[in-house]
């Protein structure tokens, strides 16, 4: 008995193992924030130098100016996307609506294949779709007479966020929708058996079996959403990203990689890494006590 | 289960035809279908626009004569993909990462979500509190980029397989798939059997976990496919970049690592050939294995996402 535990053990010392080294050892390197960081040197070998690096962030105008932009692209572009998390939800209520078993399968699995799509090819993709000479948009809006001259969509900040919001919802729409119908499998047949011997319609079955089935599965994605505000990662700006609509891209996780790894400014771009986490943080926990209060339920 | 979960569905779906739609009924189906039909070709006619253009001649595409169907077919696009040595190392190099990475990822989550499955696991708590702490703090980039340098893993192959083997996501996943799809009392009577832990994983659970193991290695298979930023940052040497890396500095970038201006202009209309034939060749083998793992999916997920 004894020995079989053991060996169970065992199959967890890799993954530990693993955990340790890339995701607890990086902690350490928090350190660095409080360091003149100097490449090929112990860390005990470089100077200590507080909270230096901290009030480096808001030290100049210039800084504080560079900081309120790219949390504002960053929040922007949550916000943004917050504001249109219902559409897979919709999405599925909609296609849940197809009688046809097949069909909705075809759809769903059509719709989908955007989410397997590399962020790099979904740019290759766009930027054929846009082309100033020649693209498809572009010939369809001038012979709509809509525009005279062809539109550089993708080298101006105009609606940049919209932009980008845009094509996260085309990638995400199927697969986000996954998650719904399996919600909406789990509510029972017999509420719409009820429902329509009592005289009510399609819509009237959506909006109040399926909808208020859905709210919970909702509620905690949108708030999981709203505690990673912050975390937007960088695959999809980083490629989107050039000269022109640079100042209104750049979200903090660029930002961190521009800091850091381009300008070799190991400290600074540390010290944000420091505060995105305590910031979301603050956000799950701030939005899990939200959850408590309005719902009487946590989401963790 | 999900025989008759099936039947019930299409029992009350007999049930909703036998009922007669009424005319608001029927408007509202009829908008339901035409939202449906549009955000179908918003979100497929990138993709055949593409596809038509890859096959197109390059003429009828730089003149704007392919917006639906492929004009004057040409294959020289193809050719040009299948003859550039810079993307098929790629392409080999990605389908490496895809598949080791895949085949270390996969291994890892089974082998800690079997355990934390299980009630009787001794350090089950602990275990979770561990693993939940990495969902709650993470590192960052610039540290975790100077672990990895110390540990001499970068301009490696190790970089790409390994500092991201393991989402924690999946983990939770696999183990609640494993909670909720294996009884206790399977394991009891194996035990009773005479059957250690081994033994039962190799016949037991790995025969029973198609579904979440089809579904783990779609998700960890197409994360290292389409991923380029880990590449990005840790590798140097050319021959080690997987495809995405390469599609970025031919598509995007246009490749201006030639100075020579004849050669710049030759590269050039070799992007511009190559380009639709290129995207269409790299998201192939994702799209290709994505219809079959698919119906394990919906299961997998529908299982491993219940709360709890």
């Amino acid at each position: 008995m004894i020995q079989t535990k053991y060996k169970l053990f065992l199959l967890v010392v890799p993954f530990m193992v693993f955990t340790f080294i890339f995701a607890y050892l990086p902690l350490w390197g928090w350190l660095y924030a409080f360091v003149d960081y100097r490449a090929g040197r112990s860390i005990f070998e470089m100077d200590y130098v507080g909270f230096k690096w901290f009030s480096m962030l808001v030290y100049s105008e210039q800084q504080i100016y560079e900081i309120l932009r790219v949390l504002k692209n960053t929040l922007g572009i949550s916000f943004l996307s917050l504001l249109f998390s219902f559409l897979p939800m919709a999405f599925a209520i909609l296609l849940y609506e197809i009688r046809s078993i097949r069909m909705r399968k075809i759809v769903q699995t059509l719709t989908t294949i955007p989410h397997f799509i590399s962020w790099v090819l979904v740019y290759s993709v766009v930027f054929s779709l846009l082309a100033v000479d020649s693209g498809v948009v572009n010939n369809l809006l001038i012979d709509l007479g809509l525009i005279q001259k062809p539109i550089n969509f993708l080298a101006s900040s105009d609606h940049i966020w919209l932009k980008m919001v845009g094509l996260e919802i085309w990638k995400g729409l199927g697969w986000g929708a996954i998650l719904y119908l399996a919600a909406i499998n789990g509510i029972s047949q017999d509420l719409y058996e009820a429902a329509r011997i009592d005289g009510a319609g399609r819509f009237r079955c959506v909006w109040h079996i399926t909808i208020p089935g859905l709210l919970p599965t909702f509620f905690v994605l949108l708030l999981l959403a709203v505690a990673n505000m912050i975390n937007t990662g960088m695959d999809q700006f980083f490629v989107f990203s050039n000269a022109m609509n640079k100042s209104s891209i750049e979200v903090l996780d660029l930002y961190t990689y521009n800091i850091g790894l381009l300008k070799g400014n190991f400290s600074l771009a540390t010290v944000i890494s420091i505060l995105k986490t305590i910031v979301s943080l603050t956000l799950l926990f701030s939005v899990n006590r939200l959850s408590k209060t309005l719902r009487g339920e946590s989401i963790f | 289960m999900s025989a008759i979960k099936g039947d019930g569905v299409s029992q009350s779906a007999a049930f909703r035809r036998g009922i007669r739609e009424s005319r608001s009924d029927r408007i509202f189906l009829g908008l339901t279908y035409l939202i449906l039909t549009v955000v179908l070709i918003i979100a497929l006619y990138p993709l055949v626009y593409i596809l038509s253009s890859s096959i197109s001649s390059p003429a009828a595409v730089a003149s704007g004569r392919v917006w639906l169907w492929p004009v004057e077919i040409s294959f020289d696009g193809y050719r040009a993909v299948f003859q550039n040595d810079q993307v098929l190392m790629g392409y080999a190099n990605s389908l490496f990462y895809a598949v080791f990475g895949t085949l270390i990822s996969v291994s890892l989550t089974i082998m800690i979500a079997y355990p934390l499955s299980k009630k009787t696991f001794f350090g089950r708590g602990p275990l979770m509190i561990f693993i939940t702490f990495t969902m709650l703090f993470s590192g960052g980039l610039i540290p975790t980029y100077l672990v990895v340098k110390e540990l001499g893993m970068i301009d490696t192959r190790w970089a790409l397989l390994i500092p991201n083997a393991i989402w924690v996501w999946q983990v939770i996943i696999a183990r609640t798939f494993f909670q909720s799809s294996i009884p206790d009392e399977l394991s009891e009577a194996a035990e009773i059997d005479g059957c250690s832990d081994m033994r039962f994983i190799t016949s037991v659970i790995i025969p029973l976990s198609k579904p979440i193991i089809a579904v783990l290695s779609l998700m960890y298979a197409v994360g290292q496919w389409n991923a380029y930023f880990d590449a990005l940052i840790y590798l140097k040497t050319q021959s080690l970049y997987p495809l995405q890396l390469i599609l970025r500095s031919v598509l995007i970038l246009g490749n201006g690592s030639s100075v020579d201006a004849a050669d710049m202009i030759k590269q050039q209309q070799l992007a511009e050939l190559m380009k639709y034939s290129l995207i269409v060749v790299a998201s192939l083998p994702v799209l290709i294995i994505y219809p079959f793992v698919q119906r394990y999916f919906v299961q997998g997920m529908l299982i491993g996402s219940v709360k709890g």
